[in-house]
């Protein structure tokens, strides 16, 4: 479905998150982390590119390995994007959540 | 004569060698496939095991029952990869060379990843069911055990089979209702993943099982450790869930030797082209099953599927020719719902599982994603198959290896 983001309007599923992250920029980043409950800084984006180039490399992405990126420990990804911080960052990322088969 | 080397001789290896050696040159390649074990283990009967559904003769047999007349198979554990020098290191030593390898190692579990998994009560009172051993020693411990907490947990993706702890759920559900004592036992369901159901279409078909089921579940759960003391798994944002009875799956990470080899990711698993199942890095290495990283599920179904994409394109190798056939990421799995009900999922890197039948459009007989008898019949019956035809390298009838869109009702996708 269509939605208005910062101005710009983009496909979202039922869940919000973005199916086309090449719409994705920084301004509609921080309107969706404004829904989420989240103020962006400087460090919540430097963790964003990561996970955008981990999605870009098809990397599937785990709380491990964003807690060994050297960007981010784990427990500073949790205070950045509390309460499901993996499928929150998705979402404020512009790519999908991670899922399993079914 | 060149050589060509298949490492592990698990349901991929073993495949892959059967079709190989009904195509291949005999006179031009001789074949070679390594494995530690000389049993070989159907895999999807460790599901079975703890309830007393299957027993120990149902999941194995001697692996050599499996090598075709005219391949090698050496048993013995591997070291290293030399992909410079094409050669395979043995631990004794013994260095074996290749033109082209196929890595099939797959994945194992690594319950030492998480503080305190792997501890005193390892096998005591928190068990995997993704070895042989842990699924014999759960069966063990569920013979005797009177009820309490039975917390089922998954530790992080990408896992082997990931709805099979879904499926442990449901089938614990059945059998204690069965034993008399379901009253007495608190089932919850503990996933690192936004529910027990992430896509679209099968959450909203299948939400209802869990509370149909009363299973609880805690979603968005990534553990930091597990504390045997006080007998709770704790997460990184300090929820703590209580167990009498934990029932793991830890991370699943690919063979040893890759990361000795230094061929593989963080998780040991190889970088692999999705479609074509070349290595990323080396022409002559293919990589199949579980080892591969393709965002895929690991699953037998998926093993079965690439073998045989993967047979074309190393005889196009061997011609120098292009590597024309594409793998589309097609998985057909039976999921166990209990009560003598299971539903058949079939779904592929583009189309997520949805309703429909299988595998033939307007006659099925098997609908998709939905309960019913004749899948769970179908899971039972599989376990003949596997050994009989899969492992072989004979063709299942109607089943194809790239996804069938027909009988599938696609436009919700």
């Amino acid at each position: 479905m269509e939605k208005i983001i910062a101005g710009a309007t983009v496909q979202v599923n039922d869940e919000g998150y973005l199916t086309d992250h090449h719409q994705w920029n920084r301004e509609i980043a921080n309107e969706i982390a404004e829904e989420e409950g989240i103020e962006l800084t400087e460090r919540h984006f430097e963790v964003i590119t990561f996970i955008q180039d981990q999605y870009a490399a098809e990397v599937p992405l785990t709380i491990r390995k964003i807690g060994k990126s050297g960007i981010v420990d784990i427990k500073e990804f949790y205070q950045l994007f509390p309460n499901g911080p993996l499928k929150k960052a998705s979402r404020i990322a512009g790519i999908p959540k991670p899922v399993s088969c079914i | 004569m060149k050589q060509l080397l298949i490492l592990g001789a698990g349901s991929a290896g073993t495949m892959l060698l059967n079709h190989l050696s009904k195509t291949i040159n005999a006179k031009e390649w001789q074949i070679t496939i390594i494995d530690q074990s000389k049993l070989h283990y159907y895999q999807p009967g460790f599901l079975f095991l703890p309830f007393d559904i299957y027993s120990e003769k149902d999941v194995i047999k001697e692996g050599n029952k499996f090598i075709p007349p005219g391949c090698k198979l050496i048993q013995a554990k591997i070291e290293k990869i030399f992909p410079g020098e094409q050669t395979v290191k043995l631990e004794d030593g013994q260095e074996i060379r290749y033109d082209i390898l196929v890595i099939a190692t797959g994945s194992q579990i690594a319950p030492q990843e998480v503080e305190g998994m792997l501890g005193e009560s390892w096998q005591k009172n928190i068990f995997d069911f993704y070895t042989f051993e842990g699924a014999v020693n759960l069966r063990n411990f569920l013979r005797k055990w009177n009820g309490g907490k039975m917390v089922v947990h998954i530790t992080e993706m990408p896992i082997k089979c990931p709805v099979a702890p879904l499926e442990f759920a449901f089938l614990a559900d059945w059998y204690f209702t069965r034993k008399g004592i379901r009253n007495k036992v608190d089932i919850t369901y503990v996933t690192p993943l936004s529910g027990a159901f992430t896509k679209p279409i099968a959450s909203k078909k299948l939400g209802y099982l869990l509370s149909e089921k009363s299973i609880k579940i805690v979603p968005d759960f990534a553990i930091e450790r597990v504390d045997t003391v006080n007998k709770k798994i704790i997460s990184y944002d300090d929820i703590q869930v209580p167990y009498d009875l934990l029932v793991t799956v830890p991370t699943n990470m690919g063979d040893e030797a890759i990361a000795r080899s230094g061929i593989g990711d963080d998780l040991n698993f190889v970088p692999t082209n999705k479609h074509t199942l070349q290595s990323k890095t080396y022409d002559n290495i293919f990589v199949v099953g579980d080892a591969t990283d393709i965002p895929t599920s690991k699953a037998g179904s998926v093993a079965h599927f690439e073998a045989e994409i993967v047979v074309k394109n190393i005889l196009s190798y061997m011609k120098n020719q292009p590597l024309r056939e594409s793998f589309d990421g097609h998985a057909n799995c039976f999921v166990e719902t209990g009560f003598n009900k299971a539903m058949l999922i079939d779904f592929n890197y583009d189309h997520q599982p949805t309703d429909g039948v299988f595998p033939i459009k307007g006659i099925g007989p098997l609908p998709l994603l939905k309960e019913s008898r004749l899948p769970h019949w179908g899971k039972h019956a599989f376990k003949w198959i596997y050994w009989n035809m899969l492992l072989k390298g004979r063709k299942v009838p109607f089943i194809s290896p790239n996804m069938s869109k027909d009988g599938k009702n696609l436009e919700e996708n």
